[in-house]
């Protein structure tokens, strides 16, 4: 496989025999856990949605450990060492509110309808055109992420660990094949919130040392603010429009290419996420997955980021010809350098579990859509339900077989995670404007579904591959250039869909039920479960408080 | 035009929800967090005990595997305490309300 390089080769790491017996313990226990989840799988509704019966911590932990991937650490961290602290915007504006409105305003609908995936729901809402090309562009999508995953990892080990790349694939996809071909949804969601803490654990120790080596918060600020200047270190410095700043994006797209679209298409309808809320076991553990959630992801842009500041102190060259070292090393770089043995085998396996963990997310949602979307409803429909359990079980050795091959298309991309960033724009824009539309307006038909998901898809597509690629309008990164292309994207989808809406029928008003904002599905009134009127447990209150703790987090960054 | 509905997948569900043993059968995975991470605390801590000059050094003169370790091993203590103290509740014959404790 010919790469750039993207860790440098002089990154290997000390790891001895203490590091590697973590490592060796953490793979034990992710394969025990796929064999001991395996007698819990009977039908496919415990294969794909643990038989939407699990309780609302893990569900939680698991919604952010599928986005907490390595590629969003290392490409987080580089993104902090590239533009600053800008980052905390992926995280405040662009994760919170989307959280809490798929919590409280959309949860009732996804999880009241008991569909088993997002696609599901637009068959429900709209036709068959809308239900199959989202499945496809998902199923499509999900395994191109998993092979990103996979790619990045073997590229991570091969420069931390000395493995070559083909061995880390291999045990890596063997690893992850193994415990979701067993124990299906549960397994990949309790090694999700596994993964959650080790990961942690590898994080705190490397911000802290990282910290304390550049003279703690105030010394990282100061020798920031005197070699990149002032900006470097503010959320908001340096982004009114007309201004330059190294994001190339002003305040108005971070609010609304970040913040509204991009972040609402991927918190809201990325079915890897949404899929870990439909596997709870009522509708408040459902609604309170993304906001239990949300409370970790306010803090963790500080493990992420200070590492990438903290480099970009360290190593002041660092992403330029003139270094050795690109923007992803960041966090490597520091393990290498802060970490002693036993530590840097926690930082080694949560590394290690977290592109597991991203990988994983994706196949199980995956072969979720695969199978009962587009197999079991348009190809072989009908079978009795353990058909559909082997089934499920096929495609999820065939999904990892073919994110295999598809980690070689992601060698193009210096900074992973707008390639990342790019795709999302692509395919999951579309789906939130065509979710947004479809469950306010009650008017919106059953074509109009399809033609507003082409039209997004296509807009943001051409807006980023011609207009943007080939020079026509000047946008300074291709981070800004995202941000638009999921503008572009939204608005066209939306203008489609009206323009269809108008000449076409709308559906029926009975089967819109528990469907589009305002109305109620029979028997979606269940009695809350015991307990879950704690005050703790109101959805509400863990919902504006997530969004204005994230506010508040803000103030510091704008002075 | 599609003839597949809301009651289809409603029908379809609630039948598989009646059927699903994964409530009665899953293991509880604070056990796992629990022993995983008093192992690990154990382990990291014994590094840090054993930790020699150069290692400390590296880690700008923090003992960082013996605070690690130990922040590990209490988290590790937090779960199988939580578990200890609120048992998963076993489960309902067929009628499946399952009323866990949860945190």
């Amino acid at each position: 496989m010919q790469t750039p390089t993207y860790l440098a080769a002089e990154l290997r790491l000390p790891t001895n025999g203490l590091d590697y017996t973590i490592l060796g313990i953490y793979f034990a226990v992710v394969l025990g856990i796929g064999l001991a989840a395996r007698r819990s799988v009977k039908t496919s509704l415990d294969f794909f949605l643990s038989g939407r019966s699990l309780p609302a911590w893990i569900t939680g932990l698991a919604f952010i450990s599928a986005n907490l991937a390595a590629t969003e650490i290392l490409g987080m961290a580089a993104n902090s060492a590239q533009y600053g602290a800008y980052t905390v915007h992926w995280y405040w504006i662009g994760a919170i509110p989307a959280m809490v409105f798929l919590g409280l305003v959309m949860m009732p609908f996804y999880y009241g309808s008991k569909v088993r995936s997002v696609p599901e729901f637009l068959l429900l809402r709209f036709d068959k055109g809308a239900h199959l090309l989202s499945s496809i562009l998902f199923a499509f999508a999900a395994i191109l992420i998993a092979g990103v995953n996979l790619y990045a990892l073997a590229i991570v080990v091969e420069a931390l660990l000395g493995w070559p790349q083909w061995v880390a694939i291999v045990v890596a996809g063997f690893f992850v094949l193994a415990y979701i071909t067993l124990g299906g949804l549960s397994s990949a969601i309790y090694n999700e919130v596994l993964q959650f803490f080790v990961i942690l654990a590898a994080l705190i120790p490397i911000t802290l040392l990282g910290l304390k080596k550049v003279g703690g918060w105030d010394g990282l600020t100061d020798k920031l603010s005197a070699t990149h200047g002032h900006d470097f270190v503010t959320a908001w410095g340096g982004t009114g429009i007309g201004h330059a700043n190294p994001l190339g994006a002003n305040w108005l797209t971070i609010v609304l290419g970040l913040g509204f679209v991009l972040s609402f298409g991927y918190w809201t309808t990325n079915f890897a996420e949404v899929q870990r809320a439909l596997s709870a076991k009522n509708l408040s553990a459902a609604q309170r997955t993304p906001l239990i959630a949300a409370f970790p992801k306010i803090f963790i842009v500080f493990l992420v980021m200070i590492p990438g500041l903290v480099a970009a102190v360290l190593v002041p060259k660092i992403g330029t010809p003139g270094s050795d070292l690109q923007y992803n090393d960041a966090i490597p770089y520091l393990m290498q350098e802060l970490l002693p043995n036993g530590v840097l085998g926690i930082a080694v396996t949560g590394l290690l579990a977290a592109f597991m963990a991203g990988m994983a997310a994706n196949v199980s949602s995956f072969n979720t859509v695969f199978t009962n979307d587009i197999w079991a409803k348009y190809v072989v429909t009908n079978r009795e339900d353990a058909y559909y359990v082997r089934f499920g079980r096929l495609i999820t050795a065939i999904g990892v077989l073919a994110s295999v091959g598809t980690a070689f298309l992601a060698s193009s991309f210096s900074n992973i995670m707008s390639y990342l960033q790019t795709l999302f724009s692509f395919f999951n824009v579309p789906m939130f404007v065509v979710f947004i539309v479809g469950m306010f307006w009650k008017r919106a038909s059953a074509k109009s579904g399809l033609w507003g998901l082409l039209a997004g898809t296509v807009t943001a597509m051409v807006n980023y591959f011609v207009i943007y690629k080939q020079g026509i309008i000047g946008i300074p990164t291709d981070q800004g250039a995202n941000f638009v292309s999921a503008i572009a994207g939204f608005v066209a989808g939306a203008v489609v869909m009206v323009a269809v809406s108008l000449f076409t029928e709308p559906k029926p008003a009975e089967s819109l039920q528990g469907l589009v904002y305002g109305t109620r599905s029979p028997g979606v009134a269940e009695a809350p479960a015991a307990g879950d009127d704690a005050w703790y447990r109101k959805p509400a209150l863990l919902g504006w408080g997530a969004v204005v703790l994230a506010a508040a987090c803000y103030i510091p960054f704008s002075l | 035009m599609s003839e597949y509905s809301e009651h289809d997948v409603h029908r379809a569900v609630t039948d598989l929800e009646g059927k699903s043993t994964t409530a009665a059968r899953i293991f509880d995975l604070r056990r796992i967090i629990g022993g995983l991470f008093v192992v690990y605390g154990i382990i990291v801590m014994i590094a840090g005990f054993t930790a020699s000059d150069a290692d400390i050094r590296k880690a700008q003169g923090v003992n960082i595997n013996l605070w690690t370790g130990l922040g590990m091993l209490l988290l590790g203590l937090f779960f199988l305490a939580w578990l200890k103290l609120r048992p998963t509740a076993p489960p309902l014959p067929e009628e499946t309300a399952d009323e866990k404790p949860a945190p």
